[in-house]
């Protein structure tokens, strides 16, 4: 057992230990901060398999935009910064099947990954030049420019559909 | 003279393996003491940067500022330390403990851990990561979910209301902020710290890219919540904000992390445009680069004081549409044209120093152009209404003998 | 290669648990007598009224999320930068076409009002 591979376990731990928190909590908002810590498990995760943009892109896009975009949902919506819900209600052994099935189904899909069966895995290059490659495929016409540009169209749709459901309400409307 | 860091560290290493310890765990304890040592200067700098902050305000403002407690003033800080560290911590009732504790340590780390990826001289930078500049936004992104965790924790619907604000200004202003940390990444070919400042030996990029300088500095400002963005922390307004409920050090944490905030920004600016350490003779003494950093960083946080000592506070839908209206859409433009323009440089043949300075010339005529639209739209709105208004007030004032 | 996180490994806790001990000394030499009047939540000195409850403005919610599209876009367009000096100009214009859709999405959020303070 190497130190990374502890220090992994343990990590996974956190990471798992926070999820299970983030669903059984009774408060909205701690059930928040527990998925803050979740994602910052992914994050070191990330650091660990030497990846380190996407990392760096967890903690800004996750924990910075996200986490606080699901902090102002949860506000948006409750009444009372105390309010907590019922946490199970009748359905819960369905929900558990179909839960265990995707479970089952995921990890037969890993386990027939080609890579999986060999013993010891290629270390990766080195990481700058993996990012500029990065880089180079988001735009190369043969590779990935096509997601890329679409990617930019999904986000546009994102934005106009967003503004349109929660577009404040006409000035003449207010009564100030 | 030679490296007097790279000696210091190479000293303690030899140390720690005379001492019968394996090179790896030498290295990693030395890494552990260079954390601290960075963590705990950067906080006790701190005190000296109130101290400056105050005295250059008050000389701003035609007055001494202070000048009692030790000479010149400078134990003043210490004096107000001290006042808050035997204060009462008073535990508001309701609050929700563990995150109302938590808050103002988020808030202190995530400004301390920018100091992270800054390199102070030649070969001295703590962590040398290839995403540097993407680790600065996400631990700016950090202390803002602790402003928000600190209105929300704290049972009070002032605090609440002042940490929505406070979250919606910095949130908002984050986006030119990133935007404008694409260029210096664009023009350096890395997104590491490093390599950045190696890449500007040739160039400053504030002279590449000027506008981005700009606005990446501005705002910053906006995300340091100084003035004139400081609508949320003003005296006067929505009492006191996010902070209300926290007393004593707790709150001198909030304080610490918000002052040094603003001196951090001034480094990044120094760092990403101004060149870093590069000076005359930097390579062979690194401690005369460090000295250039230090240096670089102090007019830039001389200009945040200066900033803050002169112009009038924002409005909060000022604040807003200043940055959606204006700044953002600026970001964009520079982006867009620096991009464009730094291809036409082999084409057209002028240099890539005058064509990127005539690029950025151009989005600021096509922006003074249209703020002078948009100033003249709003004056005809305006004198319209006043028009209205006039004409309303006519038929009244003939009986009643009004002027 | 992750020996470069180390130094922020450390730093990180360090981060916290330095204001901690400032807290903590806080804690020791500060008095402790809490009574009715000092835990109760401040409102200008006046009794609280009402639920801590505030009336979330939907702008807070529309500028959380212009800021994840935003910061999306930054997140594809880092490594493109990053990647610029190799480009072609074409590759290059493709990473402008990316930000003119996205400004046409700031554009329209303008157009419709989503950007003013209500």
């Amino acid at each position: 057992m190497t130190l990374l591979q502890a220090l992994f376990l343990f990590l996974a731990a956190v990471t798992l230990g926070a999820a299970i928190m983030v669903v059984t909590s009774p408060r909205l908002v701690h059930a928040a901060l527990w998925l803050v810590l979740t994602l910052a498990g992914i994050a070191v995760v990330f650091v660990l398999l030497e990846a380190n943009f996407l990392a760096a892109v967890q903690v800004a896009i996750y924990i910075g935009a996200i986490a606080i975009l699901i902090i102002f949902a949860v506000m948006l919506t409750r009444r009372v910064m105390t309010d907590s819900g019922p946490q199970v209600n009748r359905n819960w052994w369905m929900a558990a099947l179909v839960a265990l099935l995707l479970f089952v189904g995921l990890l037969g899909l890993l386990l027939q990954a080609p890579q999986l069966g060999q013993a010891t895995l290629q270390p990766l290059t080195n990481a700058d030049a993996q990012l500029e490659d990065l880089g180079l495929a988001l735009v190369d016409v043969d590779r990935y420019v096509l997601p890329f540009e679409v990617a930019s169209v999904l986000l546009l749709a994102a934005l106009i559909g967003a503004i349109i459901t929660a577009r404040p309400p006409d000035p003449k409307e207010v009564g100030e | 003279m030679g490296d007097p860091f790279g000696a210091i560290g190479q000293w303690l290493l030899d140390l720690l393996t005379g001492w019968g310890l394996a090179p790896a765990l030498a290295a990693v304890l030395l890494k552990f003491l260079g954390a601290a040592v960075l963590g705990t200067a950067v906080l006790v700098l701190t005190f000296f940067l109130i101290w400056v902050e105050r005295k250059v305000l008050a000389r701003l403002q035609d007055r001494l500022g202070p000048n009692r407690v030790g000479p010149w003033g400078i134990f003043q800080t210490l004096a107000d330390a001290l006042k808050l560290v035997v204060k009462e911590i008073i535990t508001p009732r309701g609050v929700d403990v563990v995150v109302f504790y938590l808050a103002p340590l988020m808030a202190v780390m995530s400004v301390v851990s920018l100091w992270a990826v800054v390199p102070l001289a030649p070969r001295l930078i703590g962590s040398d990561i290839n995403v540097g500049v993407l680790y600065i936004v996400g631990m700016g992104a950090v202390g803002t979910l602790a402003i928000m965790l600190a209105g929300w924790s704290s049972n009070n619907k002032y605090a609440l209301l002042g940490a929505f604000r406070s979250v919606a200004q910095l949130v908002s202003y984050e986006v030119p902020m990133v935007l404008s940390l694409i260029l210096p990444t664009m023009l350096a070919g890395s997104m590491g710290m490093v390599e950045i400042v190696e890449q500007q030996r040739a160039v400053w990029f504030v002279a590449l890219a000027p506008l981005a300088a700009l606005i990446f500095f501005v705002s910053s400002i906006a995300e340091a919540g100084k003035a004139p963005f400081d609508l949320l922390e003003a005296e006067s307004e929505i009492v006191a904000g996010y902070n209300i409920e926290y007393s004593g050090l707790v709150f001198g944490m909030f304080y610490v992390a918000e002052f040094l905030h603003g001196f951090t920004i001034s480094a990044l600016t120094a760092v990403l445009f101004l060149g870093g350490w590069l000076g005359p003779w930097a390579d062979q003494f690194p401690l005369l680069g460090f000295v250039y950093f230090a240096v670089k960083t102090a007019v830039v946080y001389f200009c945040v004081i200066w900033i803050r000592g002169s112009l009038p506070r924002f409005r909060i839908d000022q604040v807003n549409s200043i940055n959606w209206k204006l700044i953002t859409p600026v970001a964009l433009a520079t982006l867009a044209v620096a991009a464009i323009t730094d291809k036409l440089v082999p084409l057209l043949g002028w240099g890539r120093l005058p064509l990127h300075l005539a690029a950025n010339g151009l989005i600021v005529v096509v922006t003074l152009f249209a703020l002078r639209a948009y100033a003249r739209s709003a004056r005809r709105k305006l004198d319209a209404r006043l028009d209205a208004l006039h004409r309303r007030a006519q038929p009244a004032s003939s009986t009643s003998g009004a002027h | 290669m992750q020996d470069d996180w180390v130094f922020i490994a450390f730093l990180l806790p360090l981060g916290m648990i330095l204001p901690s001990v400032a807290i903590l000394a806080n804690r020791i030499l500060g008095p402790h007598r809490p009574n009715q009047a000092k835990t109760e939540t401040y409102e200008c000195g006046m009794e609280t009224v009402g639920d801590t409850w505030v009336q979330f403005k939907v702008q807070y919610y529309i500028f959380a999320l212009i800021f994840v599209v935003f910061a999306v876009e930054a997140a594809f367009l880092f490594p493109w930068a990053v990647a610029y000096h190799r480009l072609a100009l074409y590759m290059a214009l493709e990473g402008v076409l990316f930000i003119l859709i996205l400004a046409a999405g700031l554009a329209y959020a303008w157009r419709k009002g989503a950007l003013e303070w209500v």
